[in-house]
């Protein structure tokens, strides 16, 4: 496809991810994004757009928040806008970076990500009870756990899934996030499985240790066209394939065993990419891990396995940082072992991905040679997905 | 080079009650009224009278509770109503401890997402389970994927034209 410009990631950056920040939302993405820009080598000068992403405005109680950040983003004098999928807002925003460069308008484009939630009282959870229908889903007095334990429940039955398997995700996961300098205080850890299978049951099946907690954090991205980039120092990570879908919001008419619309988004991106074989072509993977569940059924719709055959391939380590032969799954720990800003989530798994493809990973450097990564999102009514295939 | 790490200043919980950081309070009354719309309307009034009603596409030939005026797969509007039995079989549950505010319930609440009969196999509504046991170890052996299930309604007087018509959904058999 005519695509006027090659795009490239340039410089990532972002802040710590923390239960409470002290910053406000403007300071957060402030931080994250002068980090990116100081990663680039290059300044706001520089940058002749600004792509914002933050999944909620209710945990702020800031309307239109967006224009509220705008000013820490670097939008000021400059064409800015928001990209807002929910939790797959954060990858979205690269993906609308993308278009923003591919289109031979601009040169460079900035991606700031931010998310605090702590602000909503009594609990942010609170805050979603609004994703459900008004008319005959709230007043049955809805929680946001239903719709995952819903889910969970669902893909556990299909494919006969022990409590277990869920368990070692969350333990591969949280030790990938202790070498990671954003991880959330106590969120990262080297816990037992017994440690997780006998944490507190939230909405059973889903445990506490396999769900990502309230985190407050940002993340940044600098996007330039491949021309720009050849005019850096570093060599660039290349933008190779972005696909988004959705499905449909009458959530309990869908097949919750399988994300279809997962595959569907991994399909657009690896087409677009010109792969034929993800599980030849992906050598790492950053999937959607706000439940432990989600990275197994995210790795399916990324087609990096059969359906109902992640937990075999997690027990032969297939998914581990580690791994020779394997494809590393959320090395950077994920949302499960760094944290959940939602929005900024996303903008964490690509510069990761950015970073595995640049050996710029340090701990977390994957031991396999890794050419190509695939980062994915998933959110709104858990109905989203947004993928963006990264190659060096 | 190093990975760009910069801000994000955690706040301890102790910070926050013992005024060590400065914080603003605000609190927003949110209310709103909302139209149940052309198909939600009909639905709720069939469950006033007892009647669950889903919607049929001709083209498709998927019968679809919530009923909806439109198909969003075949995107035409839909018109052929269908009475749906007040019985049907589980496709998922959960048994749930925290309330929306994060605070733990002592007994479980159990929602379901449940395909009624007369629906198409994998169009399931949500609602609630009662009269599953107790405990997580009694629930979880009485209920699976399959699990036969039988509306609870209110008393014909009580009911006002709401999912809550219907208190719950109860295993029935096995």
């Amino acid at each position: 496809m005519g695509y006027k410009n090659k795009v490239a990631v340039v410089g990532a950056g972002l802040t710590r991810f923390v239960r409470r920040a002290l910053e406000t939302p403007r300071e957060l993405a402030f931080a994250a994004a002068s980090a990116a820009l100081e990663d680039a080598g290059l300044t706001i000068d520089d940058i002749q757009c600004v792509v914002f992403a933050s999944a909620s405005d209710p945990f702020d109680g800031v309307h239109m928040k967006g224009e509220y950040v705008a000013d820490g983003a670097g939008g000021w004098g400059k064409p800015y806008m928001r990209t807002c999928l929910g939790g797959g807002s954060g990858v979205m925003s690269l993906i609308t970076a993308w278009y923003h460069v591919a289109s031979g308008r601009f040169d460079t484009c900035l991606v700031v990500a931010e998310e605090k939630m702590s602000p909503a009282m009594p609990h942010p959870q609170g805050a979603f009870n609004a994703i459900y229908d008004q008319f005959i889903e709230r007043p049955l007095g809805v929680n946001l756990l239903w719709i995952f334990s819903l889910e969970m429940n669902r893909y556990m039955q299909a494919h006969g899934i022990p409590m277990e398997t869920f368990a070692r995700v969350a333990q591969k996961n949280k030790r990938n996030g202790m070498d990671h300098p954003s991880a959330q205080a106590s969120i990262a850890g080297d816990f037992t499985l017994q440690q997780i299978l006998n944490s507190e049951v939230m909405a059973w099946p889903v445990l506490r240790l396999m769900v990502s907690p309230i985190s407050d954090g940002a993340g940044a991205l600098v996007v330039t066209s491949e021309s720009f980039a050849r005019r850096l120092s570093r060599p660039p990570v290349w933008v190779e394939g972005v696909g988004w879908n959705m499905d449909s919001s009458y959530w309990t008419n869908r097949d919750l065993a399988y994300p279809a619309y997962v595959e569907k988004a991994a399909r657009m991106a690896y087409e677009m990419a010109g792969l034929t074989d993800p599980r030849r072509d992906i050598h790492v993977a950053e999937p959607h891990d706000p439940f432990a569940y989600k990275e197994l059924h995210h790795l399916e719709g990324l087609l990096l396995a059969d359906r109902g055959q992640v937990p075999r391939l997690l027990e032969q380590g297939f998914w581990d940082r580690d791994t020779t032969t394997g494809i590393p799954s959320s090395p950077s720990g994920g949302l499960l072992g760094v944290g959940n800003p939602l929005a900024a989530s996303g903008v964490m798994k690509i510069a990761e991905i950015f970073w595995q493809l640049q050996g710029r990973a340090g701990a977390r450097q994957v031991r396999r040679e890794v050419r190509r990564g695939v980062a994915q999102g998933w959110g709104d009514l858990m109905q989203v997905a947004t993928v963006a295939v990264l190659g060096k | 080079m190093e990975q760009k790490i910069r801000g994000g200043t955690s706040l301890t919980d102790h910070a926050l009650t013992a005024g060590e950081a400065l914080l603003t309070h605000w609190q927003v009354k949110s209310d709103y009224r909302w139209d149940a719309g052309a198909a939600l309307s009909r639905f709720l009034e069939g469950l006033k009278h007892g009647q669950i009603l889903g919607i049929h596409c001709p083209q498709c030939r998927r019968t679809l509770v919530p009923p909806r005026v439109f198909c969003e797969r075949c995107f035409r509007p839909l018109e052929q109503w269908v009475p749906l039995y007040d019985t049907g079989k589980l496709i998922t549950y959960s048994v749930s401890y925290v309330n929306w505010d994060a605070t733990r319930r002592r007994t479980p609440e159990i929602p379901a997402v449940i395909e009624l009969d007369g629906a198409s196999p994998g169009i399931g509504i949500l609602h609630l389970l009662g009269e599953a046991g107790g405990s997580l170890s009694e629930i979880t052996a009485r209920l699976g994927a399959g699990t036969p299930v039988q509306a609870v309604w209110k008393p014909a007087a009580e009911r006002e034209g709401a999912i809550t018509d219907i208190r719950y959904f109860r295993p029935v058999g096995g």
